[in-house]
């Protein structure tokens, strides 16, 4: 019965892709999908290097530190960080003092409410409170940054590439050296929206926030130039989306050296009998 | 069952004495991991899987016990809850990251597991059950882990939960109510999430009891081995206890090092950044695509692109996604050569690693975007995945020539002298 049945089976499934790849075909050969913009003008992220990168990097707190004041005095305008409590930030090498001062001076209060009168009113941030949410007047809504360096492709080099990626659509060719309102005079970036390769579908919502060297000034001294301020920042944000990635690579070395040593003692034992 | 010639447990600790008297429990171990399972003793590496599989099993489920106690199932809080775990429960990253990455380390195991199977045609008599009891081991897993990427509710969870059920609503006339019935809603939503989280609790207990029963058939005729010549007489085996343990500790080493590779300095290479986004029903992802251990068969799914007869090309789609499983069912009557091992047939070898090669580039394109090339490579690549089992192996199977085999496992690990093959025969008792 499986002998007579199967070989039919298979050949009806195949028979039905056959099918499938047949117009599959016919229709590439004679009406072949062109290729989109999006396809042939948005740009992979920069690749460039951050102290956290491979197994033995870990963030530096200084440049933490200098991203968190970009968050504080530009990001944090339009978007909110609520996965994170000010209290984090004592990891950042903030002292307790620091964060108490940070939290109670931040723009946005932390929200209350009274049960007993109903009342809704607001009061200085704790440091135990997350980061408050963030009223946005305009259009649209702008995404809460905790784990935007996790959820995009590329991570801190997509934030920095994003951040340093603004520029003039007129006249923009891509690496191929095709210009991109000539080959596509439809994709003229819509009133409202500015022009970046790096943003997937090309064209987003958010104007250029980093425009200026100098638009922060960092305590440090450094110098802080758009592609400093947005380095910082994006290290910054890796550190949001996973503030236990120092712990993580210190934990993981003794692990794997335990089990190196384990393994290796398993095989002698494996040998011996 | 054992074979004649097994080492009986003989306690000589007067309380293990008045143990087994009672309760023959330290036997029961001795007798299916220990001593007195006398196996072959030219088991290769390959065989190592099974016990990693078990392992990783446990793995899971201890993680997922603990993780359980922090998460919140409900559609308000599932996300931000699973936050939470990742910074404010101590040493919750790891535990999830463990979790996520176990599932993963699960499958590669099971998958070599499973290929194992098919080189070496465990599945031929006596060990038919033994290979069905384990194609149900992995649809409860695969359904397991579905469920389990739904809970951090994140857009994959989310949307994938979406696809999966919509490919009931693929069967004629029940379909969209089927569909609705098992998501309690028309999409997923707070029903669905507190559901999938409970079977996601209990399935993995089920897996645990129907590998009782795999192993539990396993020692009726005993494990196959490399050559899949039957066990003859006792210088074919070696008990489990300590050669086996040993070189199953050996490759659980190896597992755990690559596992904590992954866990430590890689936790998000083999999840989609999307899932960090959390839950939007009015936002969908670019490209919807599973974890990668379902990639081979989502490819099959998406490769039927044309209504076939008066088939829609979906329902085509979900018949043929299911019967690439189904038909792992039928594979100890569809190869029908009398010679198990691959080793000894040539012809079958060559198909063996073609279908491996063309499993690869079904997975490499269900990863992919649906667009071309990828949908008429997945197209070949699904024509001789059904091909394989169901038309190729059965020819295969009465045409080929194998190679001669060797008269025992003795012979084949010792080579032809006097010894090995005038050893005295002790009858094997089948």
């Amino acid at each position: 019965m499986v002998r007579l049945f199967g070989p039919l089976v298979g050949l009806f499934f195949a028979v039905a892709l056959l099918w499938s790849f047949g117009n599959g075909a016919y229709n590439a050969a004679t009406q072949p999908t062109p290729p989109t913009a999006e396809k042939l003008f948005h740009m992979h992220p920069k690749e460039v290097a951050f102290s956290f990168d491979g197994a033995f990097g870990t963030f530096d707190k200084a440049q933490l530190q200098r991203g968190f004041k970009v968050y504080q005095e530009v990001c944090s305008n339009c978007h909110s960080l609520k996965q994170v409590a000010f209290r984090d930030l004592a990891q950042l090498g903030y002292k307790e003092a620091e964060v108490k001062a940070i939290a109670k001076n931040w723009g946005n209060k932390a929200q209350t409410f009274d049960p007993k009168t109903g009342d809704r009113g607001d009061r200085p941030n704790l440091p135990s409170d997350h980061f408050p949410p963030v009223y946005y007047a305009g259009q649209g809504n702008p995404p809460d940054l905790s784990l935007i360096a996790k959820s995009r492709h590329g991570g801190a080099q997509y934030i920095h590439s994003l951040l340093t990626g603004y520029t003039d659509q007129a006249g923009y060719k891509n690496e191929a050296g095709e210009e991109l309102l000539k080959k596509f005079p439809d994709a003229k970036t819509p009133d409202g929206l500015y022009f970046n390769p790096y943003f997937a579908n090309l064209n987003l919502a958010m104007p250029q926030p980093l425009t200026s060297d100098g638009q922060v000034t960092y305590s440090d001294g450094t110098k802080a130039t758009v592609d400093q301020m947005s380095m910082d920042v994006a290290a910054f944000l890796t550190w949001t989306a996973e503030p236990k990635l120092d712990k993580r690579k210190q934990t993981g070395w003794p692990v794997l050296g335990f089990l190196l040593a384990a393994t290796v003692l398993a095989y002698l034992a494996k040998r011996n009998v | 069952m054992s074979f004649p010639w097994a080492n009986e447990y003989k306690p000589t600790n007067p309380l293990m004495q008045w143990v087994d008297n009672r309760l023959p429990l330290p036997r029961f171990v001795y007798n299916a991991v220990g001593a007195g399972y006398p196996v072959p003793r030219n088991l290769n590496y390959m065989w190592n899987f099974g016990v990693l599989a078990g392992f990783a099993l446990v793995l899971q489920i201890v993680t997922g016990v603990v993780l359980a106690m922090h998460y919140a199932a409900n559609a308000g809080v599932a996300f931000d809850s699973v936050e939470h775990i990742m910074r404010d429960v101590n040493w919750g990253w790891m535990l999830r990251y463990a979790h996520a990455n176990g599932a993963s380390m699960f499958f590669i195991v099971v998958y070599t597991h499973i290929f194992r199977g098919f080189f070496y045609s465990s599945y031929k008599a006596p060990r038919e059950m033994i290979w069905l009891l384990g194609v149900v081991i992995f649809l409860l897993m695969m359904a397991t882990a579905f469920m389990g990427y739904v809970l951090p509710w994140g857009q994959m969870s989310f949307w994938g939960a979406k696809v999966i059920t919509g490919l009931f609503s693929a069967i004629p006339l029940v379909g969209t109510p089927l569909q609705q019935w098992l998501l309690g809603g028309f999409a997923p939503d707070n029903a669905a999430l507190n559901r999938f989280f409970s079977l996601h609790f209990l399935l993995p207990f089920v897996i645990l009891g129907v590998i009782i029963l795999h192993v539990w058939a396993l020692h009726i005729p005993g494990s196959s081995n490399p050559t899949g010549v039957e066990v003859k007489q006792e210088s074919d085996t070696v008990p489990f206890h300590p050669y086996y343990t040993a070189k199953d500790g050996f490759g659980l080493g190896i597992f755990l090092m690559v596992y904590c590779a992954l866990v430590f300095f890689a936790p998000n290479l083999l999840g989609h950044p999307d899932n960090y986004i959390p839950a939007n029903p009015l936002s969908t992802p670019a490209h919807i695509v599973p974890e990668w251990y379902f990639w081979p068969f989502y490819a099959i799914l998406r490769a039927f692109t044309s209504d076939f007869m008066f088939i829609p090309a979906k329902l085509m789609g979900v018949l043929a996604m299911f019967s690439a499983i189904l038909v792992w069912f039928f594979l100890p009557w569809l190869d029908t050569s009398p010679v198990r091992s691959g080793h000894y047939r040539p012809l079958f070898r060559k198909f063996f690693y073609l279908l491996v090669v063309d499993v690869l580039v079904l997975g490499y394109c269900g990863g992919a975007p649906a667009e071309e090339p990828y949908v008429m490579i997945s197209q070949i690549a699904s024509m001789y995945y059904f091909l394989h089992f169901l038309v190729i192996l059965p020819i295969v199977s009465s045409v080929e020539t194998p190679q001669p085999l060797p008269f025992s496992i003795t012979e084949a690990v010792l080579g032809k002298d006097e010894h090995a093959t005038l050893a005295p025969a002790t009858p094997a008792v089948a």
